[in-house]
């Protein structure tokens, strides 16, 4: 069995398993009748269809022939790591140390994504930024941000 | 007249200054984003949710809407100048609009799109004041079964007039609606799939959805591209004014751009995005022995897409204000921020909020001529903004992106949430997944959930009910007739090849 298409093939079987994941969870819930559908009902319903769906997907990948493989290339896993852990830490880190220092570190660590990385450009990115959110989010539309690291208050 | 006194009282709740503050205020940042590539409405209207806690329902509503169309604008001005289009919808102005600009006539590419987007603008108003009142008369005979029946052709429709393949955009759909289930069911109390974490019996936010998906699935996207480089004709910009002969080749294509974009946004599915494929396809088989053909600077193939884009974008207000069924994204996100405001997206808004929706509509009238305005006069400025490079702006939308999402609720969950988003978003991009029909499912999901359990309710668990009673029946046919008609080969070719085009 070759692979025709992978990109089908994957996105196939992720809509199965998830379907499959979503039909599992929905037997927790209780079922109803047609005429009182209970809270399992609907999701129970579409996972169903979803997991129909993506094996039909799956199938067709296996069997078509796509022109190149329809290949997934290359995956960045640079850009995707980076941004990723950037987001997770200025969530982690926003409510004990504040805006302050939270937004020149998001600033910093998504730098690191780019082709180019110059200290210097990222520094003054960094100090713009940092005021203009200040400026936008706190003083002008008066959101509540904490700004100031918690050990300092 | 009806429609008279009706815009009236819109123009008069347009023409206050804060609306029109905000008017202006959407319309620049549209602008703005339209210009920058790597950002859309999509990303900036979800940044933008937490900020209209503190507004108006009317002023907040005109500041989206002004940022969608005004996208459309801005979107066009990068595809003239440097053949990268700013905007999805603008990808087909970037063939002829670049070619005008390399042969010096990039000042006659602008004025042309500025004007056929402001002139079907204009009519994009008019049809909307026109057309929302009956409409609104046929939504209210609506049952739950004709909902569920209308929701079903509207996310059908959806995906149908798309670019890609029909069976993962129906699934993406249902990925959606099934990610809408996480959360505390209306009727039994039942917490469902929130594996014992508290902020998932609420559900997962759309915003969270929307940027993580849209806003990072896309940087990431972009910065595993390799960089391009890019030629950006700045300095010759020169005579905006477009010749006697360009407007005489450019009306005719306005005319059709306007009134195929019209149609094509009022569809499910449709905006944008989809009247500007279509109108250029049509250009070229309507303008027949253009001066110059078509792809090398044909300014038929500026002024059609172009109108037909802004007229598209103007219409697929329709179906969101009277029926409360986003026709794509952006009014997902805008039945989103109604929501947030309290307001029930539906067919009431007309009568419940005469205000806000009249005066939404003649806002976009009055923002249209803001952007005519902001862009050709003022070209110079946003040509400026093209030379900011891409390693400075990509930490800023990521940074506004989570002051965003964590200021929505003033959770740090909702960021991780957004991560997560992040990297699902880029894994459907990888696996050319659409990510649009996900959204419109996840939005639609709990009405439909709704809606199906009270129309069974009410036929005591008979599902004849959806085709027994004739609207219901008629709506689900025209989904299933969008479908086969789809499927067919010879028609199946032709999406495929008006879709790959160029």
């Amino acid at each position: 069995m070759k692979i025709k298409s992978q990109r089908d093939f994957w996105s196939g079987l992720m809509f199965v398993l998830i379907g499959a994941g979503f039909a599992i969870g929905a037997t927790n819930y209780s079922m109803g009748t047609s005429a009182r559908p209970g809270a399992g009902y609907f999701p129970l319903m579409l996972s169903v269809i979803m997991a129909i769906l993506g094996a039909i997907v799956l199938f067709k990948s296996l069997t078509i022939e796509s022109a190149d493989g329809d290949p997934i290339g290359s995956i960045a896993w640079k850009p995707l790591l980076i941004i990723v852990a950037a987001i997770v830490i200025f969530g982690l880190t926003l409510e004990r140390l504040g805006m302050i220092i939270t937004v020149p570190l998001l600033i910093v660590i998504s730098s690191l994504a780019g082709d180019e990385f110059k200290w210097r450009g990222v520094i003054i990115n960094a100090i713009v930024l940092t005021v203009g959110s200040w400026a936008v989010f706190v003083w002008g539309l008066k959101l509540t941000i904490p700004l100031w690291p918690r050990f300092l208050q | 007249m009806d429609l008279l006194n009706n815009l009236a009282l819109g123009f008069g709740v347009a023409f206050t200054w804060v609306n029109l503050l905000y008017a202006f205020f959407g319309c620049v940042l549209g602008t703005l984003i339209g210009v920058l590539p790597g950002i859309g409405p999509v990303a900036t209207i979800a940044m933008l949710l937490p900020s209209i806690y503190a507004l108006d329902a009317t002023p907040a509503l005109i500041m989206l809407a002004g940022i969608y169309y005004g996208a459309q604008y801005g979107g066009s001005t990068t595809a003239i100048l440097i053949n990268v289009p700013g905007e999805s919808s603008s990808v087909v102005t970037a063939i002829d609009g670049y070619q005008m600009a390399r042969q010096g006539r990039a000042g006659a590419a602008l004025a042309v799109a500025g004007l056929g987007s402001f002139f079907a603008g204009c009519v994009g108003t008019i049809i909307i004041a026109a057309f929302a009142p009956p409409l609104t008369e046929l939504a209210f005979k609506f049952g739950p079964a004709e909902y569920f029946s209308l929701m079903v052709l509207g996310l059908i429709g959806a995906v149908v007039l798309a670019s890609g393949s029909l069976l993962k955009a129906i699934s993406m759909i249902i990925l959606g609606l099934l990610l809408a289930q996480i959360n505390t069911d209306v009727i039994s109390g039942t917490a469902r799939y929130s594996f014992d974490i508290p902020e998932l019996t609420d559900g997962i936010g759309f915003v969270t959805i929307a940027m993580g998906v849209f806003g990072f699935g896309e940087i990431i996207a972009n910065l595993g591209q390799p960089a391009e480089s890019r030629e950006v004709f700045t300095s010759k910009v020169k005579g905006l004014w477009p010749t006697m002969q360009d407007f005489q080749d450019a009306w005719p294509a306005v005319l059709r751009g306007t009134a195929l974009g019209s149609i094509l946004g009022v569809l499910p599915g449709g905006g944008a995005l989809l009247a500007s494929f279509a109108s250029y396809t049509m250009e070229k088989k309507i303008a027949r022995n253009p001066r110059v053909p078509f792809g090398k600077g044909a300014i038929q193939g500026v002024a059609g897409p172009e109108s037909a884009n802004n007229a598209g974008a103007q219409t697929s207000f329709i179906p969101m204000l009277t029926l409360g069924i986003p026709p794509n994204a952006v009014m997902a996100l805008m039945v989103g921020a109604m929501t947030i405001k309290g307001i029930q997206p539906g067919p009431q808004v007309m009568t419940s909020n005469p205000q806000l929706f009249w005066g939404l509509i003649a806002s976009m009238w009055v923002g249209n001529l803001m952007l005519v305005i902001l862009n050709l006069p003022l070209i110079g400025i946003w040509i400026k903004l093209l030379t900011v490079p891409y390693r400075f702006l990509f930490p800023a939308i990521t940074l506004f992106c989570c002051i965003g999402v964590y200021t929505l609720n003033n959770s740090t969950f909702d960021v991780f949430m957004t991560a997560l988003f992040a990297a699902i978003g880029y894994a459907f991009y990888k696996l050319s997944c659409e990510s649009a029909p996900l959204l419109l499912g996840f939005i639609l999901g709990p009405m439909m959930e709704e809606n199906l359990r009270r129309a069974l309710l009410l036929s005591r668990g008979d599902w004849s009910t959806f085709v027994l009673r004739p609207l219901s029946a008629g709506l689900l046919a025209a989904a299933l007739l969008m479908v086969i008609v789809v499927t067919l080969p010879s028609i199946k070719s032709k999406r495929e090849v008006a879709f790959s085009e160029e």
